[in-house]
């Protein structure tokens, strides 16, 4: 087999079982989160996840970034079978894989300055000296948007879309390969969606970076992704590129996606106005 | 008469690099039964003015304002228990960020019953039963299993959906919303949006709606505030706003969609002010 035919990362039947706890009317079980979920990812390339709300998205995602092991199956990056419960990643594992976590604020430490926060993989798992951190963290900050005088601040003295933003700059300070995103752009306003969208791209195609991209904004998986994986309650129910699924979504889901879709034309805007000024009418006389 | 009316509001806040002003001479007004979207870039004070309303800010804030009234009461100037007995019953939030604003040790089903019991009176039986059907109605799946569940098992979107069922749960006056749907795909969205709308359409709750979706704003808003950088740069009735929107920035938000690229690259604000020569 050549080189290059190796994904990146690859999952074979991934299971990921959740213990719930009991009460004193229930007896505590397991849920099956993921029920066996196949996909390959290659070299440069993007796969979305999209699925409804609870389908275990999140889950997948996790494991694929090596901070969740599975229960059943196997994971492969780049060929070798890992197993973090058997052994966990080391330095040069960590560096090559890592994740942009759906809630910013959580996977922020609140008492670490957002320089520390990017700075810290570069202490970890590098011996790059300080001040070309410091350059580095700084040349990160502006890349995503934000101003050097940002470096001293702590994570809650920022905006929502501001933390995700901090939180999408620290998983690139150590060039991985692959990233894992999660919903990293849900909580932006366009421009600056437009803006993270564009430098990952950019960066994608400068370093052959790998995305696995969790979003539920399907506008956002037709921009970035090359295939596309719709997931369902922990099943895998529709899988294929980008222009398959958008030209002919097979699964009800994908479909009630497209058709829920908000409208903006000022048809529809004028209509709905016009039904509440009615019906307030109504009301008041 | 507005039920909320702030005129003229500024927040500062003090850093390690002198005093940064987040909020600059913001007005907001909004009646009962009115939908007031406020759209806007990130970090242009949106989140920051509703904290301040809600008297939520850290010490580091100074806030300001010509008026700042509910139902015609001086916010700023109410006692201690007031503000209790205002905030979290009459007047509501849903946080932008819903994990963080639950407690980590406690059930979601605790969280919400503590709501029901303190601001309604409610009976536990009572506070329970209530909190099955709010989890219902914002389409939590399997509520009898998810109220027992702890924030970090539920999903994203399922945190979200709690705390918006927690913010409803006092039937409040105004609701001020976060960006309470980006963890949701467009059917949840609508499921909730439907909810919202309901609520306000029946009890006439004032709403109060941060978003930077336009297709949100599309399909709720009476009126629409547009910030950016901490000023208001437009105010207009939706149908206007999305007809005739004056400002670039406006402009922009409505062509930044990314449905609208053209090629492989997606316009961001400052390419159209570039574009505008503004
Ligand atoms: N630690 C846990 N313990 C028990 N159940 C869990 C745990 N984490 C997640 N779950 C459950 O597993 C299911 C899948 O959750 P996951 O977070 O993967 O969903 P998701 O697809 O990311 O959803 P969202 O779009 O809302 O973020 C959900 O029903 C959730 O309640
Ligand atoms: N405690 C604080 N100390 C210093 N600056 C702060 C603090 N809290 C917020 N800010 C700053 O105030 C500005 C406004 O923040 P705010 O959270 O209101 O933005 P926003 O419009 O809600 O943005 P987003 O869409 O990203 O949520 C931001 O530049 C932010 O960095
Ligand atoms: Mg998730
Ligand atoms: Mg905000």
């Amino acid at each position: 087999m050549m080189g290059q035919d190796i994904p990146v990362v690859e999952g074979r039947a991934i299971v990921r079982d959740y213990h719930v706890p009991g009460s004193i009317f229930a007896r505590g079980r397991d849920v099956r989160a993921l029920k066996g979920i196949d996909f390959r990812v290659d070299k440069g390339k993007t796969l979305a996840i999209v699925g409804e709300s609870g389908s275990g998205k999140s889950t997948l995602a996790r494991i694929i970034a090596l901070i969740d092991a599975p229960t059943g199956g196997e994971l492969r990056i780049a060929g070798e079978a890992v197993d973090i419960h058997r052994r966990r990643p080391g330095p040069a594992l960590r560096s090559k894989v890592q994740m942009v976590f759906q809630n910013p604020y959580g996977s922020l430490n609140p008492r670490q300055k957002v320089g520390d926060v990017l700075m810290e993989p570069l202490v970890i798992n590098t011996s790059i000296p300080a001040t070309e951190r410091r350059d580095r963290a700084e040349a990160m900050l502006k890349k995503v948007g934000l101003q050097p005088e940002h470096f001293n601040r702590y994570p809650h003295m920022f905006s929502g879309g501001q933390r995700q933003r901090i939180a999408i700059a620290r998983a690139l300070m150590l060039n991985p390969s692959l990233l894992v995103l999660d919903e990293p752009v849900s909580a932006l306003d366009l421009s600056v969606q437009a803006q993270v969208l564009n430098l990952l791209a950019d960066l994608q195609d400068e370093f052959e970076l790998t995305y696995v991209f969790v979003s539920h904004d399907l506008s956002v998986v037709r921009y970035i992704a090359d295939d596309v994986m719709v997931i369902s309650k922990g099943e895998a129910v529709e899988q294929g590129s980008r222009e398959a699924l958008f030209a002919n979504p097979q699964h009800p889901y994908t479909q009630s996606l497209f058709a829920a879709t908000p409208v903006t034309d000022v048809e529809a805007i004028r209509t709905r106005v016009a039904r509440r000024k009615a019906a307030r009418a109504a009301v008041a006389g | 008469m507005a039920l909320l009316n702030i005129r003229n509001l500024t927040v500062k806040f003090a850093t390690a690099t002198g005093s940064f002003t987040a909020v600059d001479g913001i007005d907001v007004h909004v009646d009962r039964g009115e939908v007031l979207a406020i759209v806007g870039e990130s970090g242009s004070g949106k989140s920051v003015s509703m904290l301040a309303v809600m008297g939520l800010l850290p010490d580091t804030a100074t806030i300001t304002a010509d008026e700042m009234t509910y139902d015609g009461r001086d916010i700023s100037k109410l006692s201690k228990a007031e503000r209790r007995r205002l905030i979290g019953r009459e007047i509501t939030m849903i946080f932008q960020e819903p994990i963080a604003s639950l407690n980590p040790s406690f059930t979601v089903g605790f969280q919400i019953e503590e709501v029901l019991r303190l601001n309604l009176g409610l009976g536990r039986k009572e506070a329970h039963a209530r909190a099955l059907e709010l989890f219902r109605a914002v389409g939590i799946p399997e509520p009898e299993v998810k109220i027992r569940a702890y924030p970090h098992q539920l999903s994203g979107g399922q945190c979200q959906r709690v705390m918006i069922a927690i913010a409803i749960a006092s039937n409040p006056r105004l609701l001020i919303a976060d960006e309470p749907t980006t963890a949701l795909d467009v059917t949840i969205q609508k499921q909730i949006l439907d909810l919202l709308m309901k609520l306000q359409e029946d009890y006439g709750m004032a709403l109060i709606l941060i978003t930077h979706d336009m297709g949100v704003v599309a399909e709720t808003a009476d009126r629409v505030v547009v910030q950016y950088k901490g000023k208001k740069m437009e105010e207009a009735e939706v149908l206007n706003l999305f007809e005739a929107p004056q400002h670039p920035y406006t402009r922009a938000l409505l062509s930044a969609l990314p449905e609208h690229a053209t090629g492989d690259r997606l316009p961001t604000v400052s390419d159209f002010f570039q574009q505008a020569g503004a």
